[in-house]
């Protein structure tokens, strides 16, 4: 950017507009065929899930619920980090905001469990753009930095303040399944329907979102800070915005955890769980909705099944080889980084990519950065 | 037994015999002779077991079938809470192992799948839920910790599932109305902190005291059994501490400043140890009195000793020397005791090979086992779910313990009662009688007169 090279700027605004010109030609920041387009593979998206959840076991409904309530987490965090660009570690601080605030509004006010989870999501979103504020001043470490503090000092609010946040053991947040679904329906399967339904709408939510302006809007950012401000784009006030987003996400999916484990107390939002969803986010493949939902599934199912592996070859009757679940699980991590460096969904994109790169409109356009060729990357070095 | 086991050959097997026609003759012949074994089996057992008795064994509830009793459990084996605790539940492996080899519960075998939480409640969620609802499991035996259960607890009675002898001392479990599958099964800390506070009370009497505890449900509901015994005017410092911050020196030194001659600490086995070493560290020597959940003195030389970073032999030993606790299970100090024999027996069998020393843990475990299978032969020879939770509200007779249960269909509080002691030399030497009491502000502790049953000769409860 030291010398001044007239075409480039020119030229980029320009085709940037034709595309837009193009795609959105009604409305500026969702276009109708988007919409249509993201509301059609919700919508298989539930049947897939509604045959899933009636076809197999009690147990494996319960499994969907958690897969559900981490994959909304693991968006949320995957839009910040992979699109606007700012980095994480306390997102599990949000999704305690969001689980406490649900239990307190439980508890105390009895609202219906569709307020409960609208209110908590907004109180999250809240705490979010308020340290969003805090967080576009920061870059890099410094805001990883910022967040890990925030990851680690709020549980402690539970502790500190024990007559109303229930101090270790935490609150109770016990939702059983409603009367009219009958007797014989599984509280399992309810959860897994509930958590499962929020689950898709987020994913609606952020699917069109990533689309629209905004979406385009923080790419801008991520990639180029000053050329994003020169464009017009508020960086500080866009980079809040991805926050909120993001703790909003956060938050729902620390309401769908608490609905599915019965409860909300200090040892459910560690640290290490902050740094799960960020494992997830890079495992499934940052930026990616889809992605998300492959770092969710991993981060629920590979440690239960390596502990029934370990359980069912009678390792686990003494402390020491009861770590093995943990130590395969690091194990796990390492190989799928080195066999997919850009996470699962990034790997399977590039094994497909012959077959699928038939035009760049059907697919998300935030892969089309990672997709890029080493010879357009040789390209821009060339041009900076 | 054996007959009906016969009885249950594989298909294939079967298939095959029933090919030709004599075979088939065969087949009846063996099928009617092991009719009758079966009930000549079943007719010489039913002079000491109940109606059921000439009954089959029969898969009468989910994770009971005809040989074998799947029972689940969460604990703690690795992170925050393992030390100690993580020695729990292979214990109580232990004494089933011992059972199943002396003939099981009504010849089945128990099978007890016990699966690690690292003590979070979310963790617990899930594994509760695969032993419940894809293991099958008959019971949830002894789950670990007050914030892991209570996040299970609804869900499980949801389920109708025995939530049997939860393994924390929390008045929580006793609450028969909501959670009626729920049984505690420990000393409950407000009893425990009655007792104390009244011991204290009589044998301090104008002293300073200081109170230092865990600020959770733990210490909150010790202080309050201790604060309804021990005089307001006496008590001159109530310094709390959180689990997650070792860093208790200001606690230390506002206990000294306030002159505290006697502290009482509701603190866990960690916590008691770093305590210890900061008041050595402040030239501050009060009479120490710790619940029994934080002074098993095995545990607390270990970890003086780790603390300290000593090698020195006996240094643990000689930090806890002339601590008061109290306990209500027998203690090792008492060799002769038919209980720690029968103990002493199972883990040198059992749980020497483990390299766990036979501490308050390894007792604790096997003491929670015996109770179960106590309440398991009391359930009937072809139990349901319910079966059980009807045969521990009619009470269970007093076992392991040194005081009886509290159980009764509107109370699921287990143990009532404990006696006072003093550790010398590393081990627990009790000084007092046993006391009882209830958990309410006014009753009053009362010394126990009749002496605690011995162990039966073969180490299995009598149904």
């Amino acid at each position: 950017m030291t010398t001044p090279t007239p075409p480039a700027p020119q030229a980029r605004p320009l085709s940037d507009q034709v595309e837009i010109g193009q795609r959105t030609a009604a409305w500026p920041w969702l276009s109708k065929s988007t919409l249509l387009r993201h509301v059609a593979f919700a919508i298989v998206g539930a049947i897939v899930l509604y045959v899933i959840s009636i076809s197999l076991g009690a147990y494996r409904d319960y499994q969907m619920a958690e897969v559900a309530a981490s994959v909304v987490a693991v968006a949320g965090l995957t839009v910040l980090i992979g699109l606007s660009g700012q980095i994480s570690i306390g997102n599990g601080a949000f999704m305690a905001v969001g689980g406490y605030v649900a239990a307190l509004l439980f508890m105390h006010l009895h609202w219906p469990l569709e307020a409960i989870i609208v209110v908590a999501t907004l109180a999250a979103a809240l705490v979010g753009a308020v340290f969003g504020v805090a967080a576009a001043r920061l870059r890099g470490p410094y805001l990883a930095g910022a967040t890990l503090m925030l990851a680690v000092a709020l549980p402690f609010f539970a502790t500190r303040f024990t007559s109303v946040l229930g101090g270790d053991q935490g609150l109770g947040f016990f939702i059983t399944q409603p009367a009219f679904l009958g007797v014989n329906f599984t509280l399992s399967r309810w959860q897994a329907w509930l958590t499962c339904g929020w689950g898709l709408l987020a994913l609606l939510l952020l699917a069109n979102l990533v689309r629209s302006r905004v979406g385009r809007t923080w790419r801008a950012i991520r990639d180029d800070e000053v050329a994003a401000a020169l464009a017009g784009i508020n960086v500080a006030r866009t980079q809040i915005l991805a926050f909120t987003v993001s703790a909003a996400a956060a938050g729902l999916g620390g309401v769908l955890l608490a609905i599915v484990v019965g409860t909300v107390s200090p040892s459910l939002f560690t640290l290490s769980l902050s740094i799960q969803l960020l494992t997830a986010a890079v495992l499934g493949g940052l930026g990616s909705l889809a992605g998300a939902i492959w770092g969710g599934v991993l981060l629920v199912l590979v440690p239960t099944y390596l502990q029934d592996v370990v359980v069912s070859h009678g390792f686990a009757s003494q402390a020491t080889s009861s770590s093995i679940p943990i130590v395969a699980y690091g194990v796990v991590l390492i190989v799928v980084m080195l066999v997919f460096p850009r996470g699962i969904q990034g790997g399977l994109v590039s094994l497909a990519g012959p077959f699928i790169r038939r035009g760049d409109d059907s697919a998300p356009v935030e892969t089309s950065w990672r997709r890029r060729s080493p010879a357009a990357d040789r390209k821009e070095k060339g041009r900076r | 037994v054996a007959p009906a086991i016969a009885g249950g050959r594989p298909q294939g097997e079967r298939k095959k015999m029933i090919r030709s026609r004599s075979a088939r003759l065969v087949a009846v012949v063996a099928g009617l002779a092991a009719l009758s074994l079966a009930a000549a089996a079943c007719s010489s057992s039913s002079t000491t077991t109940s109606k059921s008795s000439s009954s089959a064994l029969t898969a009468s509830a989910p994770g009971i079938t005809k040989t074998s009793i799947l029972i689940g459990s969460h604990q703690p084996l690795t992170g925050i809470a393992a030390p100690g605790y993580s020695e729990i539940a292979p214990s109580s492996n232990a004494y089933f192992q011992y059972v199943n080899a002396h003939g099981g519960i009504y010849g089945r075998k128990i099978i007890y799948k016990y699966l690690n939480d690292q003590y979070n409640p979310s963790i617990t969620s899930t594994v509760v839920h695969q032993l419940i609802l894809q293991d099958n499991v008959y019971a949830i035996f002894n789950g670990l910790g007050t914030p892991t259960h209570l996040a299970v607890a609804p869900f499980i009675n949801s389920e109708h599932v025995p939530d049997v002898f939860v393994a924390s001392g929390c008045e929580c479990w006793n609450s028969p109305s909501t959670l009626p599958d729920t049984f505690g099964w420990q000393l409950d800390y407000v009893r425990e902190g009655k007792i104390l506070g009244q011991y204290v009370a009589q044998h301090f009497k104008g002293k300073k005291i200081g109170f230092f505890y865990q600020d959770d449900e733990f210490g909150m509901d010790g202080i309050k059994g201790l604060s309804y015994e021990i005089p307001k005017k006496q008590i001159v410092a109530k310094e709390s501490y959180d689990p997650t911050n070792i860093k208790i020196g200001p606690q230390i030194a506002a206990l000294k400043a306030a002159g505290a001659q006697v502290v009482i600490a509701f603190s866990v086995p960690a916590f008691t140890a770093l305590m210890k070493l900061t008041m050595v560290g402040l030239k501050y020597n009060p009479q120490l009195v710790v619940s029994d959940v934080g002074s098993d003195p095995i545990t607390l030389a270990g970890l003086l000793a780790s603390f300290a970073k000593s090698k020195t032999a006996g240094f643990g030993n000689a930090l806890t020397q002339g601590i008061i606790t109290d306990g209500y299970l027998p203690s090792t100090y008492e060799k002769s005791n038919s209980w720690i024999k029968l103990w002493t027996k199972i883990y040198d069998q059992y749980v020497a090979k483990l390299k766990y020393p036979l501490d308050g843990n390894v007792l604790y475990g096997f003491a929670t086992a015996y109770t179960f299978v106590q309440a398991m032969f009391k359930a009937g020879r072809n139990p349901t779910r319910q079966d059980l939770i009807n045969a521990i509200n009619a009470g269970l007779p007093q076992n392991v313990a040194v005081a009886p249960y509290a159980y009764s269909s509107t109370d699921h509080n287990g143990i009532t009662g404990a006696y006072i002691g003093v550790i010398k030399n590393g081990e627990l030497v009790p000084t007092t009688g046993v006391y009882v009491t209830t958990d309410s502000p006014t009753s009053p502790i009362t010394l126990l007169s009749t002496p605690q049953p011995p162990a039966p000769a073969s180490g299995i409860p009598s149904p």
